[in-house]
This record gives C-alpha cells, structure tokens and sequence, in this order.
C-alpha cells in the first residue's frame, strides 16, 4: 500500500467521517442536556431530503442546507415538545422520529419528483462544491506534505470544514461558556439548576434546538455534499453510528472527532476492499461494517474503560411543588 | 397518578384517543400530498378486511406483530425497552433455518415443535447478551438492542452470503428450500371453508401466536416469575428489598422477550418463504413497539394492535396499487405517528383527561350520614370507585 493508496483512503475516510462527527456533536449537546435522542437517523434522513429538493428547485445548495436544518428543527422539536414538556419517553419518542422521517421523505418526496422516493440528481450549484486550501496547487511538489495537504487537507466541501471546525467551538461552548457549563448541569442534577433560579426547560430546549441544527447539517452533507441528491434511506444507519460514536467518546467533543474519523476510517476501508486478509485471516466487509457497533458495545460493557453517560439522561424534570 | 382514574378509560379510551389521533394527523399528510384522506381510508380497510384474500394477508401479517409485540411486552412489563426484536426475529430465522435444513424432519408437526425451540433459543441468544450487559454491568439495554440490530444484519449478511448460499440461487443470498415435509399447512388447506385463496401465506403459525397470546397472559398474571417481572418493572428497590434478584428478572424477562421475537420466523420464514432470505423480518420488530405501546403490553391489546397493524400493512399496499400517488411508506408514518402519539405524546392525552375526572370527582355529592351505614362500610366511597 503507498502513499497515494493510504492518502486516497484517509481522504475518503474524511468525507464520510462528516456526517458522523456533526450528528454525534448534535447527539453530545442533548445528551449532555439529559435528553436522550436515538432520533438522530430521523433529523439526518429528513434534512437530507429536504436539502436536496430544495437545493433542486432553487438550484442553491445553500438555501438547501437552510431547508435541510429547518427539517431537522421541526422533527428536534417534536422531540422537544414530546420529551421535555410532555415528560414523555425519550427513547420512544426517537423512535417515532426515525420512523416519521423515513416514512415521510418517501411519501412526500414520491408525491413531488414520482421517482420512487428519490430526488432528481443535483449538479452545479445545488451541491456543495470541492474547496481548494490556499497554495495547495504551489505545496504540492513536497514530498509527503506536499500529498497530504493538497489531497487530503484540501479539496472538501465547506461544510467537512464546518464539521471541524464544530469540535473546538463545541468544547468551547461546552467547557468555557456560562450556557455550557448550565447545560452539563442540567443533564447531571436539573433539580441544582433549578434551585438557582435557571431554567431547565429552556436549557433543554435549547439543547435540543442545536442538536436539531446540527443534524442538518450533517444530512445536508450526505445529500448535497457527499452525494448528489436524495435517495431512500440515504443516512443508511448513520445516526446510529453517530450515537454508538458519542458513546465511544463518552460524551466529550475531541474523542468524538477520534471516534468518528476512525468509524469514517472503517467504511472507507470496508467501501474500497471487499475482505481484508490480516495475517492470514480473511476479515470479511460485513464485520468491517459491524465493528463500530462492536467496539460500542465492549466500551459500553465497561470492559475497555467504562462509559458513564449524564445522570439525569432520559429523565424528565419533574419540579417539585 | 394513574389511580386518578378509571381502568377503562387508562386502558381503552386513552388508546383510542391516541390512535384517533395518529389517523388524524396521518390524513392530514394524505391531504396534503393532494390525495383524498377519506378515498385513501376506504381502500386501505376494503384491501385489508374485504375479502378472503385481504383477510388472508392481514392475519398473515398479524401473526408477525404479535410475536414481536409480545416480545416487547414482556420486556416493558420488566420496564426495559427491547429495540432489538429486529435483530432477535432474524436470527430466530436463522434458528428455523438450521433446524429445518440439517435435519430430516417427518412431518411439519413436529418440525414446527423443533422449529419453535430453534426460533426461541436464537432469539433469546440474541438478547441475553445485551440483557447481561444490562444485569451485570448497567449498559443501557437500549443502545446494546441497538447495536445488536447492526450486528445481526451484518452477520446474517455474511451467512446468506457466504455460508449458507445454495449454488445457483440466481445470485441473491438466500438458503435452499425447505422440505417438501416442513411445510406448515396454509389457511386454504387447514380452512376450506373459509375461501382463503391458497396464494395467501396465512399458515398455522397463526393458532401458535394465539398460544402465545395465552401463554404471556399466564405467563406475566399467574406464574411466580410473572409477579416478579412486574414487581421489578413497577418498583425496583421494593422488589429487590423483597428478595428479587434482579440480575435473575432481568435476564429472565429478555430472554422470554427475545425468544418471543424470534418466534416470528416460524410465521415469516417457516410458513411464508419457506427458506431464509435476507431480511426475513421487514420490520416487524419495529412494529412490535408500536403494537406493544398501543396495546398497553397486554396480550389483549396486544392482538388488537397486531391486527390493526396487519390491516395497515395488508391495505396499504392495497393503497399503494389503487392511488399510485401514496406509496407504501405511508404505512410507516401511520406507525411512527402511532408510536409517537400512544408512547411519547401520551401525557397529552392523559393530563387534560386526568384534570376532567379528579375536577368531577371532587364536585360536592350528595348530603350523606357520616356514620357508616353498615360495619367496614364507606358509603362515599363505595358509591364514587365503583
């Protein structure tokens, strides 16, 4: 394998460790909030749709990706709504919005374009196009960085940078912001944050809320970006990924970028080679496929360094009276 | 909170409202995708219950939920969410499919007896891990059903695909035919009467999910481990106080739950396709939340909802032939906004409804003696709690 093979997979690993990494940075500010989502599939799903077709009719990828965001929003408010104020079940309230996303692109998205549920192919300005660093042509000469910075650095689409650049500005919000630290308090003990005279529904809301932006962007990604357009079932398990991702970072941004550039590591690999033979043993692509969630449930059982979610997760706040 | 009011309306108004509900919603979507929600509505119950071939469909589909939704079931009565009935129901698949191929079997009598117990042990063999995981060192059971899901898929990929792929199936990944021998009787055989088309897959397996429906009732209501699940699944700390070992429920309840889900493929892979495919489930683990949610985990309910859900799945793909405008996915987003309606929204309903009742319970009754008329006897309160 050289350098160009390792560069080409690396880049590859890249693109498709994007919508992984702004879904888990979306599931992070929920769940760190106490509001579990397993509905991250869903917003993804919709706003993939939704960014495609109206990146189609307005030949825009830009007002797609604000279409796309605004689909996330609704279904993270329905979240919202049926989690926070409802004081329903988190966990069956993601699972209706996985559903009611991959129901209704397919029903809407057959009633508008009658493709069987995908959306007419984008080009032009309807996607996301490639950007190139500066003087990535110039450096390019250099051995070793030369390749590597104008492979694999350079040439994505804005929104991989977005998805970068959303790792420091989370930890920031997280970590170094009066909301943030409120935030982390209120998926730990909401009962604290309320006694201070903060809101916890509005916390969570919140929460949610960016949860909901973050989604779209990263279905956004998947339809205008990575691919060109919307198919059915395009997020192909993705949010879960994304989910299985966030437990393998135990909740916290910088280990989430490592957790999904290796999981994006994994399906560039598992895309490009059908069996991998490892000293001599024949892996098939199938357990490529499967190790994310794997190497997610031996973190989970506490094996390899324990994952603790936060303590208030999946309870609604109940103030007392 | 729920001793506010009155069992009929916890377990049959509530349930109705939601569903109105959901059916509300779902025609609105109808409207607005330009077709007739009422034309559509029409064509989805003839499809389903018009006719012996509908019927035939329909119960067909039933027998599915219900093995999942008592799967689910029994998992909500130990308060855990079982998400990976998907994954269970598939390699209860493989279980059938092993049982069925590498061994002779006589008769479909006594291969489906086999079948069963292949179907039950994977699927329970499915949960145990994540229900281990759960017992032993707190992962959430409903991540681990999760990624059990993926990991069934992959795996069951990798068999079809590589392992148990018959030569020259024509490329896609599927086992060889059972037996003659194994093939359970259809409705057109066991029924003659009752005009079952013989395309229909309604099969026996269907009087096996009604056994099933019995044996979870007895199972939960009548049986000492069945008190122990809904103790666990009420109070935890009072059961474990008074000496459940809740490692044992935990553990118990999903593998009873697993086994349950994998019990769907005698219906979907024993009677129906007659050999493993990929993805023999379609779903129907999915719909056994809704099913369990909707029926309120009683095997009652549960049935009713697996039959409501059989005449979705059964009509709308009746809808989709008649109004090419709505295609088949429209069934999902009945489901989802079922389960998002009877689930997650259900303190919507339940709030309002409880404010009515304790509001006229507390109007002032009637002047009564305050002595009581009779020893033991509380006149008011006999005359409000019927």
């Amino acid at each position: 394998m050289d350098l160009a093979t390792i560069i080409q997979i690396l880049d590859s690993a890249m693109r498709l460790a994007t919508p992984l990494l702004l879904a888990c940075l979306a599931g992070l500010f929920s769940e760190r909030a106490g509001i579990f989502d397993i509905g991250l599939e869903g917003k993804m799903l919709a706003a993939a749709f939704l960014s495609a077709s109206v990146a189609f009719a307005t030949n825009s990828a830009w007002l797609g990706l604000c279409a796309g965001m605004a689909a996330s929003l609704i279904l993270a408010t329905i979240h919202g709504v049926a989690s926070i104020t409802f004081r329903g079940n988190q966990l069956i309230s993601g699972v209706a919005i996985n559903f009611l996303a991959s129901g209704l692109t397919v029903v809407i998205g057959e009633a508008w374009f009658g493709l069987g549920g995908r959306t007419p192919a984008l080009a032009g300005p309807a996607r996301f196009q490639e950007i190139d660093l500066p003087f990535a042509d110039a450096l390019q000469g250099i051995p070793v960085l030369g390749p590597i910075y104008h492979d694999l650095l350079s040439g994505h689409s804005v929104l991989v940078y977005m998805g970068l650049a959303a790792v420091p500005l989370t930890w920031w919000i997280l970590f170094r912001t009066r909301f943030g630290l409120r935030l982390r308090a209120v998926g730990e003990n909401p009962a604290a944050v309320d006694t201070a005279g903060v809101s916890v529904v509005g916390l969570r809301f919140a929460a949610v809320m960016i949860c909901g932006l973050l989604c779209g962007l990263a279905g956004a990604h998947l339809a205008t970006a990575l691919g060109a357009g919307f198919v059915k079932e395009m997020s192909a398990g993705r949010g879960f990924i994304a989910l299985a991702a966030l437990i393998f970072a135990k909740w916290r941004p910088w280990y989430a970028l490592g957790a999904c550039l290796l999981f994006g590591l994994l399906e560039a690999l598992g895309n490009r080679y059908q069996n991998i033979d490892i000293a001599g043993i024949d892996v098939p692509t199938q357990f490529m496929q499967a190790l994310p969630y794997i190497l997610t449930v031996v973190i989970l059982a506490g094996f390899v360094g324990k994952a603790i979610p936060p303590r208030a997760g999946g309870e609604p706040y109940v103030k007392e009276r | 909170m729920t001793d506010t009011l009155p069992k009929w309306v916890d377990i049959a108004l509530i349930p109705l409202v939601n569903v109105t509900l959901a059916l509300i919603v779902s025609g609105i979507v109808v409207a607005l995708i330009g077709e007739n929600p009422f034309e559509a509505l029409r064509i989805l119950v003839n499809g389903a219950i018009g006719s012996a071939y509908g019927w035939g469909y329909t119960l067909y589909y039933m027998t599915n939920f219900v093995f999942t939704g008592l799967g689910v079931a029994v998992a909500f009565h130990a308060r855990m969410f079982n998400i990976g009935g998907e994954g269970q129901a598939a390699l209860g698949g493989l279980g059938v499919a092993l049982c069925l191929l590498f061994i002779p079997w006589p008769h479909w009598s006594i291969a489906l007896i086999a079948a069963i117990f292949g179907a039950a042990l994977f699927g329970a063999a499915w949960a145990a891990i994540p229900a281990y995981l759960q017992a032993k060192r707190g992962s959430h059971i409903v991540i681990t059903t999760i990624m059990f899901n993926f990991i069934a898929s992959a795996l069951m990929v990798y068999l079809l695909s590589r392992v148990l792929l018959v030569p020259g199936a024509g490329g896609s990944p599927e086992t060889a035919r059972f037996v003659e021998a194994v093939h359970l009787p259809n409705a057109a055989t066991v029924l003659p009467f009752m005009g079952f088309p013989r395309s229909t897959p309604l099969n026996i397996s269907f009087a096996v999910a009604i056994l099933a429906c019995f044996f979870v009732w007895w199972l939960i209501w009548r049986t000492r481990i069945g008190y122990e699940i809904r103790a666990f699944g009420h109070a935890a700390p009072a059961a474990i106080y008074a000496g459940i070992a809740p490692v044992r429920i935990t553990m118990i309840a999903m593998l009873i739950s697993g086994g349950l889900c994998g019990m769907m493929a005698i219906n979907s892979v024993m009677g129906e396709a007659e050999r493993l495919v990929i993805d023999p489930v379609q779903g129907a683990g999915f719909v056994g939340i809704a099913v369990a949610l909707m029926g309120r985990s009683h095997p009652v309910g549960v049935a009713l909802a697996a039959l409501l859900f059989g005449m979705l799945y059964q009509g709308g793909a009746e809808l989709e032939f008649e109004i090419p405008g709505i295609s088949r996915e429209m069934v999902i987003v009945i489901q989802a906004l079922v389960i998002l309606f009877t689930g997650a929204l259900d303190n919507m309903v339940r709030g309002p409804l409880e404010k009515a009742f304790v509001a006229r319970r507390k109007r002032p009754s009637k002047p009564e003696p305050t002595t009581p008329l009779e020893a033991g006897g509380h006149p008011e309160r006999k005359q409000v709690e019927p």
